[in-house]
């Protein structure tokens, strides 16, 4: 590998007995663009941070929060491996939501103007660079990108940077060659005299260092933490009950309050009479937002039993026509204006129409956040995918100036999609609440209102049309209906000499959201559940079909033909049992995945087993990587069979896990993974192991009782 | 009017109205907030503990059912000296977690019924483990329960 990219060491910040590097992308264009984008004049460093203390510690502050993916681990493995630390002496931390960790500004300039990359990146793809803009200065999580962007460009380059600083210190303390010192578990080593100074004793003094030099990353045979299933440093905490999560966070003298919102998005709130609920014990306040009332008492059962005195009335929004079956009905008729394919004489044509639900992410942590205005000053605790970005909603929706703001970012009870920024109504909700009141307040959502008012899955209906003969697909065009253009997702990894997927905007009065995989999973499911139908249509075996159609020896078809060994493909299974199996490439990543199935006296799905092949170039951690393919695979089987959110006139239908049932683990299969080590660019584990279950399960279904799964979720179609 | 109970081997006196779920008690009054809020109507176990030796989903049981009983929550698991209970280790060993939300309910119910059978069979752990795990460690959660109860290797492969 030896990418060669060049990155300066600034500043020394005041830590008493140790360093702080910070790694500055960019060269003298850069930065004077940077200071162009910034409104303040003040530059708005592009950075990842290392921090070394005089014992050896070394602190990687992450700018993408962890809400479970593992990434913090990661990241850290990746600064570790350039920096040759002390693996046992390293801890990660949530960069503050600051300017000086990331700027908004300066991201989003580069954002808008892709044309305006500072030099050193110019080698890089263009989506590389703004997807690292994107993560780096806004800190937001997502789209798999942590560690193949972040990690890969940034704290690899972190590492690297201080590691050649602290020899450029040591060199100078030992009065010898730089190039006779080598490093090796936070310690820069002169083998010919055996002297050896630790990090932690250079630090301060290195971070002080101008250093403007080509960093030359490890190649992958020397890598010592890069690829090895470490355990993850955010465990421990997680096992005894000492993890602080947003939902945890107290203040002397906080309160509690909770939130009812109007039933349907856009409605507002008519009228409420707070005098019942100001009767009940303990209850201090009742508030009026625009569109949701909100009970404020010394805890949360108090202000839950004040909520429940209460009756509310919101208006609808112009929305109470809107149903599940009024939508896809619209969608179903936009796809209909779609060109048809024309069979030729001596092929055949197969037309089907998919439908997928609206879904939620069921996060195991309600939204709970906690805020403090005093003294013109606010700040908010708690967990969401853009520190920064919530910092920046806070102090425009507070009418406060930035700098009297602060969002102090902790760990989260899931995420899956629903803690952008844009999204999590608890923001704004919150900030409101904390300007009326002199006291620290926790806002904490139910159950039901997070189930009722979430940020779901886009429903999609989609019409595929396929032109089969001679055992090949001869042409493929789709038509979907949905919020946003499907583009990449909705391309399949197959040969196809005339393929078409045409997007027809369908706009609904929900927000237009993400879900773990964002669109992979629902055209995932389209797609790969159409090459099925296609598969048989021309009696030939589905996975035969598929690899007739994959160029050879590329990354799909070892994917593919991987997954279909280790699952003994086409080998004798016990009666009532049958295989599925699908490939999905999403987030630069492909997986492909086989699910062995039958059904419960009950008629319902049971996966026995699944096996996942993985390709996301390397794994910097198999073991997490591996948990995240499980988790994506089990959440994807988990929808597929009985998740749905579905509108009634325009409110959502479900409240809670009794009627949005999340799989349990007597559902769960075992999970076979096995990953690839293809070396090709780095892709995302946090997402692309979902997008494949539900086609290998609708797959398997079919193979097992004739009859094609053509909308999720399964059960509800079983009982319709 | 103060409840009077046993909280992690210590007496303690709650002083909340006597409908109060336990959890609330546990987490505001008590302030031990590992026992976690998921769903407020016993369906996704992020709230277990035992009381007395009995697992229990805290969010529907009211304080007061409690007094005089002996409550144990997530905090009360480590031995004195703060040895891990060997379910905690197995989760560690296992890299059970992701999120980790729930899991102070799952390690709850899984030393419940360890508690209960000794070695669990592959059906007993299906039967008892129904919390909810939305990053889906099911399968982790599974080897750890083997290996807390000496039926599998403890440590997952490529563990360091």
């Amino acid at each position: 590998m030896g990418i060669k990219r060049r990155a300066f060491l600034i500043g020394g910040a005041a830590i008493v007995g140790g360093g702080l590097f910070a790694v500055y992308w960019g060269d003298s264009s850069a930065r004077k663009r940077a200071v162009e984008l910034t409104a303040k004049g003040k530059d708005g460093s592009f950075l990842s941070w290392v921090k070394i203390s005089e014992d050896d510690t070394v602190t990687v502050y992450s700018p993408h929060i962890d809400f479970g993916q593992g990434s913090h681990t990661a990241l850290a493995q990746m600064v570790a491996e350039e920096l040759d630390a002390d693996w046992s002496k390293v801890v990660v931390e949530h960069a503050p939501a600051d300017p000086s960790f990331a700027n908004s500004a300066l991201g989003r300039g580069f954002m808008a103007d892709m044309s305006g990359q500072p030099g050193i990146v110019a080698a890089l793809p263009a989506s590389f660079i703004s997807m690292a803009a994107r993560s780096m200065n806004l800190q937001i999580t997502g789209g798999s990108s942590a560690v193949r962007f972040t990690g890969q460009s940034g704290m690899r380059v972190a590492g690297a940077a201080a590691r050649e600083a602290l020899i450029a210190e040591a060199a100078e303390r030992l009065k010898v060659p730089a190039s006779e010192l080598t490093t090796l578990d936070s310690r820069v080593i002169h083998a010919k005299t055996s002297a050896s100074l630790r990090y932690g004793e250079l630090a301060q003094a290195a971070a002080a260092r101008s250093l403007n030099s080509d960093l030359k990353l490890k190649d992958r045979k020397d890598f010592r933490y890069i690829g090895q299933g470490v355990h993850r440093l955010d465990i421990p905490a997680k096992v005894d009950g000492s993890a602080t999560y947003g939902i945890d966070f107290t203040l002397p003298d906080m309160r509690v309050a909770t939130i009812v919102m109007a039933p349907v998005r856009d409605g507002k709130l008519t009228s409420v009479d707070p005098a019942p609920a100001m009767a009940v014990k303990g209850v201090e306040k009742v508030i009026k937002l625009d569109d949701a009332v909100v009970v404020i008492a010394k805890g949360y059962w108090q202000a839950t039993k004040g909520m429940q005195a209460l009756s509310p009335q919101f208006s609808d929004g112009g929305h109470g026509g809107l149903s599940t079956a009024s939508i896809y009905a619209a969608q179903d008729k936009l796809n209909a204006s779609g060109e048809k394919l024309v069979a030729p004489a001596d092929g055949k044509l197969l037309t089907a129409e998919y439908k997928a639900p609206f879904l939620h992410q069921a996060m195991m942590e309600p939204f709970a956040m906690t805020a403090h205005h005093k003294d013109g000053r606010l700040d908010m605790w708690g967990g969401l995918q853009d520190p920064l970005g919530t910092r920046m909603m806070m102090a425009e929706i507070a009418g406060l100036d930035a700098a009297n703001v602060m969002f102090h970012p902790m760990i989260m009870g899931g995420g899956f999609g629903r803690r952008f920024p844009p999204y999590s109504q608890i923001i704004g909700q919150l900030t409101k609440i904390a300007m009326q009141v002199p006291y620290p307040v926790k806002l904490i959502w139910s159950r039901e209102q997070d189930v009722q008012h979430g940020a779901y899955r886009p429903q999609v209906a989609a019409r595929l049309q396929g032109v089969t003969g001679k055992k090949r697909i001869a042409a493929w065009a789709s038509d979907y209906a949905q919020n946003d253009d499907a583009a990449a997702e909705g391309t399949v990894p197959y040969t196809i000499p005339n393929f078409e997927a045409r997007h027809h905007e369908y706009i609904s009065n929900q927000v237009n959201a993400y879900w773990r995989s964002v669109n992979a999973s629902q055209h995932g499911f389209f797609n790969e559940s159409f090459v099925d139908e296609l598969a048989h249509a021309e009696g030939e075996d589905p996975y035969t079909f598929r690899r007739n159609h994959l160029k050879a020896g590329s990354r799909p078809l070892l994917v593919l033909d991987t997954v279909a060994k280790h699952a003994g493909w086409g080998t004798p299974l016990p009666e009532g049992r049958a295989r599925g199996i699908a490939m999905v490439e999403s987030f630069g990543t492909i997986v492909a995945e086989v699910v062995e199935a039958s059904l419960k006296e009950d008629g319902t799905p049971k996966v026995h087993k699944a096996w996942a092949v993985v390709d996301c170039g390397t794994t910097v951690n198999p073991l997490n990587a591996a948990a995240q393919i499980e988790g994506g695979l089990i959440m994807g089987l988990s929808s597929a069979i009985g998740e749905q959110i579905t509108l009634d006139k325009g409110a959502v239908v479900e409240s809670n896990f009794g009627d949005y049932p999340v799989m349990k683990l007597a559902d769960a299969p075992e999970i076979d993974v096995h990953f690839i080590e293809s070396g090709a660019k780095m892709g995302g584990i946090g997402e692309p192991g979902l997008p494949p279950a539900a086609p290998a399960l609708a797959n398997a279904l079919f193979a097992l009782t004739g009859k094609r799964v053509r909308q999720l979720p399964i059960l509800a179609q079983a009982k319709a | 009017m103060a409840i009077e109970t046993t909280v992690n081997g210590k007496a303690v006196s709650i002083d909340a109205e006597p409908d109060t779920p336990l959890l609330w008690a546990l987490r505001e009054d008590l302030g031990l907030t590992g026992t976690k809020f998921g769903c407020g109507i016993a369906a996704c176990g992020a709230c277990s503990v035992h009381v007395n030796g009995e697992i229990t989903r805290s969010c529907s049981v009211p304080v007061s059912e409690v007094a005089g009983k002996s409550v144990t929550t997530i905090e009360g698991l480590k031995a004195a000296d703060g040895t891990l209970h060997k379910v905690q280790q197995a989760w560690i060993d296992a890299q059970v977690p992701q999120c980790g939300y729930c899991q102070s309910g799952q390690i709850m119910a899984a030393v419940a019924l360890i508690q209960k059978t000794g070695k669990p069979s592959a059906a007993q752990v299906d039967k008892a483990m129904t919390n909810i795990c939305r990053c889906g460690t099911y399968p982790r959660i599974r080897k750890a329960i083997l290996a807390a109860t000496g039926q599998a290797a403890a440590a997952v492969e490529g563990a360091a």
